[in-house]
């Protein structure tokens, strides 16, 4: 069964990082990265920008509206991703909690709905 | 009209649902991998039983049969409703795993299936609140409306809490396993806590004409023991012994009509000695660890009671004491209570009233039955008659359970007699 892992964190703490700091997260998401490749987890995975690099968008009435900035003004921003290929709930809560950022920030774990294909 | 032997037969089927339809639904999960599936197999299970038994006469091993059938029901019911898909093959699949799993007796040796049912239905996946309402539903098998009183929430909530926690079971696929070892201390708590509830719930029954509800109880301490044997963790001992020791005097807390009897005006003689002494011995060696919490406290503090020879020569400072550190390790408006009780009994029960007073003046307890009463019952002793008949009265109005609203009444009676 498929989830994807939502990373959640403060994404000021890694503007404000030293980089000998932020060299070794890096070098922590490489290893877990490699690390649930290997124990055939991994689906696929990326970090992203921080929210000001962030547009929304919304139609109504047919007119497009975009603005700046994420959909809600919250502590903790989405900062990157994991979908995760896992046995059940249990299996992806033990792969979500070696993400180096659920040390700092939070995991939201959620199912993948599958529809059929037929 | 029926025979004797059908009505034989019949009290039987009642008699085996009450002690292992639980244990039936727990490896009906297991098998076919659905809760909802699961309870209407083990509803038609049962249904089969009455029809068939009364010819073919009562299998040697019921809950096997039950089981059995069970699934062969369920298969059934997905063929009849034309989903014969990949999941029927699978469950009536020789070879799955699920299927393969022994159906016979598991008392010696594999694990009760209820354990893994309790486990999944206190997965920290879902919220607190649908923990306990589903292990009541599921594994002790109470009544949305019994768990609803449990609660004190409408019954429609419990039923939309239990639904929704089914759901996500099945959407998130939390899996329907004990956990490994590592994670097991992490997941005790709320296990402990809501076996904890189910034993109240069977200790002092919510509401109903009698006083409790044995059979209840017992399945608490059995899922205390099965716990305690797969991991023997401080406050899963001193879960037990508070468990066995508030047991113990169950033949003492009511007359034969069913009316209470308080702990100080209970007959001692009639408290189970061998309950105590498991009792006891267990919070011994749950303190002795020093990783003990506030079942192990409460434990204690029913410990001090069951050694006392009476309730003046009870060791009230102890007591006093033990309630100071479970104020500590897990503070609650009820254990403050509770401790307000046994000042009145050390220093006197002005003493104990001035305590009580303050948490109701908070807006804490105002509407706990034992808040009231434990007033009434001071301001009684302390002669302050008209008072004390109010408070017995106001109390008598926050309980639906008839002997404690008839302890109540005969109270005020008494009074008003002086």
């Amino acid at each position: 069964m498929r989830y994807l892992c939502l990373i959640y964190e403060n994404e000021k703490n890694w503007a404000t990082m030293p980089k000998e700091q932020s060299d070794a997260v890096m070098a922590e998401y490489g290893a877990y990265t490699q690390g649930i490749k290997d124990s055939g987890h991994y689906i696929g995975g990326e970090a992203l920008q921080p929210t000001p690099a962030a547009t929304t968008l919304r139609v109504r009435n047919g007119k497009v509206s975009a603005t700046d900035g994420p959909f809600a003004e919250t502590k903790e921003q989405l900062g990157g991703y994991y979908l995760i290929n896992a046995k059940d709930l249990n299996d992806a809560i033990q792969v979500a909690s070696k993400i180096p950022s659920a040390k700092y920030g939070s995991i939201e774990v959620r199912p993948i709905m599958e529809f059929n294909e037929a | 009209m029926e025979s004797v032997a059908t009505t034989a037969v019949r009290e039987r089927v009642d008699e085996i649902y009450r002690s292992e339809s639980r244990r039936v639904l727990a490896t009906l999960i297991r098998l076919l991998g659905d809760f909802d599936l699961a309870e209407e197999a083990l509803h038609d299970a049962f249904m089969a039983a009455l029809e068939r038994w009364p010819n073919d006469g009562i299998p040697g091993n019921p809950r096997a049969w039950l089981v059995s059938t069970g699934r062969f029901k369920a298969i059934d019911r997905m063929r009849r409703r034309a989903s014969f898909d990949a999941a029927v093959s699978r469950i009536a699949s020789e070879d799955a795993p699920s299927a393969a799993a022994p159906v016979e007796p598991d008392d010696d040796g594999v694990p009760d299936d209820r354990l893994r049912l309790l486990f999944t239905c206190c997965h920290p996946a879902l919220s607190p609140d649908a923990q306990i309402a589903l292990t009541l539903r599921e594994v002790c098998g109470l009544t949305t409306e019994e768990v609803a009183r449990a609660f004190l929430t409408p019954a429609p909530t419990i039923a939309q809490r239990i639904v929704r926690a089914k759901s996500k079971i099945r959407d998130a696929r939390i899996p329907y396993e004990i956990p490994a070892r590592a994670d097991l201390p992490a997941r005790l708590d709320s296990v402990l806590h809501v076996t904890y509830l189910v034993f109240n719930e069977g200790y002092l029954a919510s509401s109903g004409d009698t006083l409790t509800r044995p059979d209840l109880s017992c399945e608490a301490m059995r899922l205390a023991r099965l716990i305690l044997e797969l991991l023997p963790d401080p406050e899963a001992m001193g879960l037990l012994a508070l468990m066995l020791l508030h047991e113990s005097r169950r033949a003492a807390r009511a007359t034969p009509d069913d009316e209470v009897i308080l702990l100080e005006d209970q007959d001692r003689s009639l408290w189970n000695r061998e309950q105590i002494a498991e009792g006891v011995a267990l919070v011994e060696k749950a303190l002795s660890s020093r990783r003990f919490g506030p079942y192990s406290l409460q434990a204690a503090i029913a410990a001090v009671h069951a050694e006392a020879p009476n309730a003046a020569r009870t060791d009230w400072r102890q007591i006093v004491g033990l309630y100071d550190v479970l104020l500590r390790v897990d503070p609650s408006p009820v254990v403050e209570l509770n401790r307000a009780a046994a000042v009145a009994m050390r220093d006197g029960p002005a003493a104990g009233l001035a305590l009580i007073d303050a948490i109701l003046s908070r807006g804490d307890l105002t509407t706990y039955l034992h808040a009231h009463s434990a007033r009434a019952d001071l301001l009684r002793r302390l002669g302050r008659v008209g008072e004390s008949i109010a408070a017995y009265e106001h109390a008598a109005t926050l309980t639906t359970l008839e002997p404690e609203r008839r302890f109540l009444a005969r109270r005020v009676s008494e009074l008003r007699a002086g």
